[in-house]
């Protein structure tokens, strides 16, 4: 086996550094270069071991002016879950009024990752 | 009778800019101020921004757009700000009167200082010339996020997004989530228009491809868009015809730039720069017409939120303060790979830091800031697309007064750094 070596931008703060991420055989952690943060590393680690992401959509809103509630999710996702994650909330509608952090989903597709709404829905609004 | 009313700061607008301005000149002392807000909501553009990204400079933490607005919406209202909706500033004079279409009726406004925070708007096909037919389903990439996160319509299902702007990027995944399919970006230029981190997790995270160095010839569709037609540039910039390919779609976004909205600021008759279309401001953000300031993207296009709020807290305190304008001797231009530069004009007398904002025209590597020859900040690379923002400190800027003098020309430059 030898050193793997893969190359991306950090996606963690709009600086946008160009990560080098080294697997060395036999090492537990990779190596990351390139970051200018703690941050960064972490990100850098991830990156190529499990690759997660935020999921940020709307959902179908009842009893109110506004039409689409807008949620994320709590924590980030597995990437692989970004589609049908989002897939799945297209199907999901709430009535107002909603408290803004108010927990939508408490699990995403078994991932164990919560859907929590990014704005609120006073009453009679 | 058309009522009166006295304010002590008038903030046209209640997005991002005007919002922090309004909270800083309340809190720097300021006894009524008013934000006038032609929507029937405060935020401005941060309630259909729901991707995250947001806050991370001003609260440490990934924020969206709705989220990061409720946090300095209530701190507005806290600080004791008054909020005028649906209530649109029709007319501004020199002498700082403004009239206002509100739900009250037409309402006549004196005030002894006026903050612009209008924004930007989005230039749209006939600002780029973008030739072919007219069908329905061409939108602006910010129309388009309009209707899918508030109103909930999607405007297509096969989309092509030309220029590759940040929304443009931004669209290109919320479009792709929302089972739509992106065939391509399409960007004239070699480099990309918005934020590399947004290519990232926007394009390549969903293996849109993104065509670089490609002209879009034109729109094909009798009633509703077909497709677009996109060629490469050769190495002088002239699209390859012979190469020209048609890509079928139903829609197509336009992410092509940013355009500070400045009716309001030509009407009072108050300088612009042809640079960055803004007005041309000191370093406290206030404009060739004393008691007139300027902030957020109605001053310079900002890539970042966070640092609209930092611009508009600034300059929200010095309007709130009964401090007399600067002296603006000294006028700063830029050179180098410097596009342009806020503030254009400066005061021999100020009080550091204060802050310089540009853009370089090119992409560069390890690069300097130099202000009147004196080197202020460094840079690992430079972007177009990203912002340069400086705090020039104390002793630097006792060293560009003792370089130049206190009266005439100060030059802004960066310059890329030899290896």
């Amino acid at each position: 086996m030898s050193e793997e070596i893969q190359r991306f931008t950090c996606i963690v703060c709009p600086l946008g550094c160009s990560l080098t991420v080294t697997q060395q055989p036999g090492q537990a952690e990779p190596a990351v270069t390139g970051n200018r943060c703690q941050r960064g590393l972490e990100y850098g680690r991830t990156e190529v071991s499990d690759p997660r992401r935020i999921l940020t959509t709307t959902i179908s809103l009842t009893g109110a002016t506004l039409r689409r509630l807008p949620v994320k999710t709590a924590a980030p996702l597995p990437k692989q879950f970004l589609l049908p994650g989002a897939e799945a909330l297209r199907k999901v509608s709430v009535a107002a009024p909603v408290r803004l952090g108010e927990v939508i989903l408490p699990d995403l597709l078994g991932t164990g990752v919560a859907v929590v709404a990014t704005r609120g829905v006073p009453p009679g609004s | 009778m058309i009522p009166l009313l006295s304010v002590d700061v008038a903030v046209i607008g209640a997005g991002p800019a005007g919002l922090a301005a309004a909270t800083a000149a309340r809190q720097a002392g300021a006894e009524r101020v008013a934000v006038f807000e032609r929507l029937g909501e405060p935020g401005g553009i941060l309630p259909q921004c729901i991707h995250n990204g947001f806050g991370l400079h001003v609260f440490q933490e990934e924020l969206t757009g709705p989220e990061y607005a409720e946090r300095f919406v209530v701190q507005a209202r806290e600080a004791g700000v008054e909020f005028w909706l649906n209530s649109m500033v029709l007319s501004l004079s020199a002498e700082r009167r403004l009239s206002v279409m509100s739900p009250q009726g037409l309402v006549h406004v004196e005030a002894a200082r006026v903050v612009l925070a209008m924004g930007c708007r989005e230039r749209t096909g006939p600002n780029i010339l973008l030739g072919g037919a007219r069908p329905a389903g061409v939108f602006t990439a910010g129309t388009a996020q309009r209707l899918v996160n508030v109103e909930g319509y999607l405007p297509g299902r096969e989309v092509v997004i030309v220029g590759s702007g940040d929304i443009g990027l931004i669209m290109a995944r919320r479009l792709t989530l929302e089972g739509a399919r992106v065939k391509a970006v399409v960007e004239l230029l070699p480099y990309p228009g918005g934020l590399a981190r947004n290519v990232r997790q926007c394009l390549e995270d969903f293996g849109i491809p993104l065509r670089l160095a490609h002209a879009t010839l034109s729109v094909e569709g009798r009633r509703r868009v077909s497709g677009v037609v996109i060629a490469p540039l050769d190495e002088t910039g002239r699209p390859v015809l012979s190469r020209a390919e048609q890509i079928p779609c139903d829609t197509v976004l336009l992410s092509v730039g940013l355009i500070p909205e400045n009716e309001l600021s030509r009407q009072a008759g108050l300088e612009l720069d042809p640079r960055t279309g803004g007005a041309a401001v000191d370093e406290r953000g206030e404009t060739s017409i004393p008691g007139i300031f300027a902030c957020g993207n109605v001053l310079q296009v900002h890539d970042l939120v966070d640092y609209v709020t930092a611009e508009a807290s600034a300059v929200g305190r010095w309007a709130g303060s009964s401090q007399a304008s600067g002296s603006r001797e000294l006028a700063l231009v830029p050179g180098g790979n410097a596009r342009y530069v806020v503030p254009q004009r400066l005061s021999a007398g100020l009080v550091p830091p204060f802050t310089i904002s540009t853009r370089v025209q090119r992409p560069a590597g390890a690069s300097v800031v130099r202000l009147g020859g004196v080197v202020i900040a460094r840079r690992a690379v430079v972007r177009p697309a990203e912002m340069i923002r400086v705090d020039v400190k104390p002793g630097d800027w006792t060293k560009v007064l003792a370089e130049v003098g206190s009266e005439g020309c100060l030059r802004l430059e960066v310059e890329e750094e030899r290896p």
